[in-house]
């Protein structure tokens, strides 16, 4: 039982707290861009190289640094959305979907051009000690820093989003673009918002997803899988939803590879990633509005 | 003496064919004005021209002598013009009370708490409901929240796209009685109507569209009374 | 002398890999130009289908599933089916929803495809490979003339696959096609059966897709897991067919070639660079690639032979509202 907690259960919180930080900007971006956004992987990446050479110069914690990162992640949001993005907006948003695809490969490229292809560890790369509760639960420390982290953040768009009135706006935009118009609804300042938030998130999930193992340029990329599952079982326009999507996913993930039956893995864990994939299949033909009443892009 | 908005010559379309062609009338300032004609006579398509939804092809169109030909859709509301769409005119994933909320961004009223009052002054049956998703409303609720939200902005016009449809007759004389109230508030309202006679009897003037043209003008009275526009448009049904 | 040759050669395995992407593109055109259909995980069934010619063609080892020692033509078959057979999988569950979706679903079909390829080493012999696939008249030939045997085979290929993609986009089944592309509500109300055009486009689109990477895997003679890096088939074959021109198969094949024979010269450029830039160069080559599709998205999106009639008129459609009831 220890074993369980200590082994899967919290390494499933923390993953799943980056999943859910990644898939809030997928799903705010789906519900108010209304695209399928395949650079968000990227921009994680981004975010968590711009902490990495910021920690080359500066001798603090990889986490006090996380501002690096996170203004990395917000100025190429923008910039991509301005260059590549907003000439689109009057296509199909099949287009944009085709040029994010396109700012994923260019984010690597520039992440590979610059810092190297190579697996990179932040700080001394040592094994820090766990933090040890009732003698028996022993967690890494990065990993109760990125849920606890999340709980924060959660609370925060949540007071943001239903109180604000950016964020009403926000909320009013994803529910009907045209009325939003008609309303008078400043929908560039919402666009450039949703830009920013969901940069920010997404940097600050790389961090995490970068110290718990190493940097690398497919850092991001591989995580986009999960995070759109997050996002589409959360329902899409529904940024709370894509948060509880993501600790579902990361649960569902790690506790797949528990042995459940016997003392052999249930699902091998090489295979964590289509257990993400297989949770989207099966939404997408029962219930593809997700599990809390979002929407069909 | 000049009419509050005044709309000359009006063509528009939606990058076709002209759907409206050659259209005038003028709304006096603190008026019901009402907008008729048979399915597809383009009555909306006057609306959303106003509201800068369509390419306008010719024509002009003033607002307190000022042109809105050209103007974009969300700086309408901060000059005092605010619309309620036929259908999808709320936010559903918003509670009321933060639909309302959403009509004060664009131009906020001096005293947004005042203003928030004099609505739900207007429309009572709203209180009980302020925390709800307002999707979750029924038909007639949810006009009330789209034309709350829309006075939220202290309005000087407010067009509404045929406010009515879909609602059960009961529900259709409260609006009706609603818009008469507005007006006392000094609003001037354009609206679209199908139920022609029941908004004749409230209208001030009434302008009736055929195949995108100007068919006939007059007061509610008058085109009630008209023959022709009895035989052609309100047909042999008893008043 | 050998110099000429030399280039003579290089100019043949340029066009052997050229074909490879032209088959690749006119693919992608007749899920994408004709059907709207967007694939964004093109190196799965690529790989799938070289995976199964692979598989059915080499001699028996105990590395891997295998022993059938199929004729070459036999393994394109079945990678073409095998392929169209995971691409209507996909499709069934997917082209009901906005094409979003789909490009989800088809880059989660590759991810899982690579980790099986990566992980059932009875099957795909792991990350060690595929070694021995032999070459259509591969008894007759050896060296460079293999080449040439081969650059034929490719091409007879794409001949087929060109005059089959033809025949579709003007034969009634790909009118209305291209009508469900670019007015799917006024199709559907025709009576066209959406669904099952778009099932039966993105299944097509995918058979030729294996049939592709059974060529490569018959060109390489050798076949390992890096043959399935999500990045260079798939984004290369998008901007290929963007390029070329969607919609249009003689654009498909011209711009293969075309970005083929730019991504090769530039090849040729950074392989004399010192090591160390000539690592970075390829990343570089790799953000031009990315900036070409934005450049061909904003100002290019008709290609260079672009699509005839009935020409795309999608930009005048999404801003159209519906028309008065």
């Amino acid at each position: 039982m220890i074993d369980f907690i200590n082994f899967y259960l919290f390494p499933a919180l923390a993953i799943g707290s980056v999943y859910a930080l990644g898939a809030v900007g997928i799903s705010m971006i789906f519900g108010i861009l209304r695209f399928a956004h395949f650079a968000h992987g990227d921009l994680m990446t981004l975010g968590a190289y711009g902490v990495l050479a910021a920690a080359a110069v500066l001798p603090f914690n990889s986490v006090l640094l996380l501002p690096f990162g996170i203004v990395l992640a917000i100025v190429a949001a923008l910039l991509v959305d301005k260059i590549f993005y907003q000439p689109l907006r009057q296509l199909p948003t099949i287009y944009t979907v085709i040029s994010s695809f396109g700012v994923a490969l260019i984010f690597r490229s520039l992440v590979q051009l610059v810092w190297g292809s190579q697996n990179q560890v932040y700080g001394s790369g040592g094994v820090r000690p766990p933090l040890i509760f009732f003698d028996a639960i022993r967690v890494s420390a990065l990993h109760v820093q990125a849920i606890v982290a999340t709980a924060v953040i959660a609370l925060c768009l949540h007071f943001f989003l239903s109180r604000t009135k950016t964020g009403r706006s926000m909320r009013a935009v994803s529910d009907d673009p045209e009325l939003a118009q008609v309303a008078g609804l400043d929908t560039e300042k919402v666009v450039r918002w949703t830009w920013i938030i969901g940069a920010a998130l997404a940097a600050v999930a790389g961090l995490f997803a970068g110290m718990d193992t190493s940097a690398h340029p497919n850092l991001g990329w591989n995580l986009l899988l999960p995070m759109f599952a997050a996002a589409i079982l959360g329902g899409i326009g529904k940024p709370m939803g894509a948060m509880a999507g993501g600790f579902i996913i990361g649960l569902a993930e790690e506790l797949s590879s528990y042995p459940w039956i016997g003392d052999q893995a249930l699902i091998s864990p090489s295979y964590k990633t289509a257990v993400a994939f297989v949770i989207m299949i099966v939404l997408l033909i029962v219930r593809p509005q997700g599990l809390f009443k979002g929407r069909l892009l | 003496m000049s009419a509050l908005l005044s709309v000359r010559g009006l063509s528009a379309g939606y990058g076709g064919p002209p759907i409206i062609e050659d259209v005038s009338f003028d709304v006096e300032e603190n008026e019901i004005a009402v907008i008729l004609g048979p399915n597809g006579a383009g009555k909306s398509t006057v609306l959303k021209t106003i509201f800068a939804l369509t390419s306008v092809t010719g024509g002009a169109i003033d607002f307190h002598g000022t042109s809105l030909v050209g103007r974009k859709t969300s700086t309408l509301v901060t000059i005092g013009i605010s619309a309620v769409p036929q259908s999808r005119n709320i936010f559903p994933h918003l509670s009321v009370d933060e639909n309302l909320d959403v009509g004060t961004y664009a131009a906020p009223p001096a005293d947004p708490a005042a203003t928030r009052e004099n609505v739900l002054e207007l429309f009572p049956d709203l209180r009980a409901k302020l925390k709800q998703p307002a999707g979750e409303l029924s038909g007639g609720q949810r006009q009330m929240v789209a034309l709350g939200r829309a006075l939220m902005c202290e309005p000087k016009l407010m067009l509404l796209d045929e406010p009515t449809a879909g609602l059960s007759p009961a529900y259709l004389e409260r609006i009706f009685d609603l818009l008469l109230d507005i007006r006392k508030t000094g609003v001037t309202i354009l609206l679209v109507e199908q139920n022609a006679r029941q908004a004749l009897q409230i209208a001030d003037h009434g302008h009736v569209l055929v195949n995108g043209r100007n068919f006939a003008s007059g007061t509610g009275k008058a085109l009630l009374a008209d023959e022709n526009v009895r035989r052609s448009f309100l047909g042999g049904a008893a008043a | 002398m050998t110099e000429l040759s030399g280039l003579f050669f290089y100019l043949v395995s340029v066009l052997i890999a050229g074909g490879i992407y032209a088959l690749l593109c006119l693919a992608l055109n007749i899920q994408w130009g004709m059907g709207g259909l967007f694939n964004a995980g093109i190196v799965g069934f690529f790989a799938i289908g070289a995976y199964t010619s692979a598989i059915l063609t080499t001699p028996e080892t105990a590395k891997h599933l295998g022993g059938f020692e199929l004729p070459i033509f036999a393994g394109l078959i079945g990678a073409a089916i095998i392929a169209g057979v995971t691409g209507w999988a996909v499709a069934r569950i997917c082209v009901r929803l906005k094409s979003d979706y789909l490009a989800m679903a088809s880059i989660g079909i590759a991810e899982i495809l690579r980790l099986v390829i990566v992980n059932e080493s009875w099957l795909t012999n792991g990350s060690l490979g595929i070694s021995g696939i032999p070459r259509p008249f591969g008894e007759y030939t050896a060296g460079r003339p293999a080449d040439l045997v081969f650059l034929a085979y490719v091409w007879l290929i794409v001949l087929i696959v060109y005059l089959v993609a033809t025949r579709l986009y003007n034969s009634p089944w790909g009118r209305s096609l291209r009508a469900i592309r670019d007015n799917e509500a006024s199709a559907a109300a025709a009576g066209k059966n959406v669904e099952r055009f778009r099932t039966q486009t993105f299944v097509i689109g995918c058979a030729f897709m294996g049939v592709a990477g059974a060529l490569s895997a018959h060109y390489f003679r050798f076949l390992s897991p890096s043959a399935t890096d999500p990045l260079l088939v798939t984004f290369l074959v998008w901007v290929m067919l963007m390029a070329g021109g969607s919609g249009n198969n003689r654009g498909a094949i011209v711009g293969a070639l075309g970005i083929w024979a730019l991504w090769s010269v530039t090849e040729i450029f950074t392989n004399r660079l010192p090591p160390e830039w000539a690592t970075r160069s390829s990343f570089i080559r790799m953000l031009l690639v990315g900036l070409l599709l934005q450049y061909v998205l904003q100002k290019f999106r008709a290609g260079i032979l672009p699509e005839k009639s009935p020409p795309l008129h999608f930009e005048d459609e999404a801003e159209r509202p519906a028309p008065e009831k």
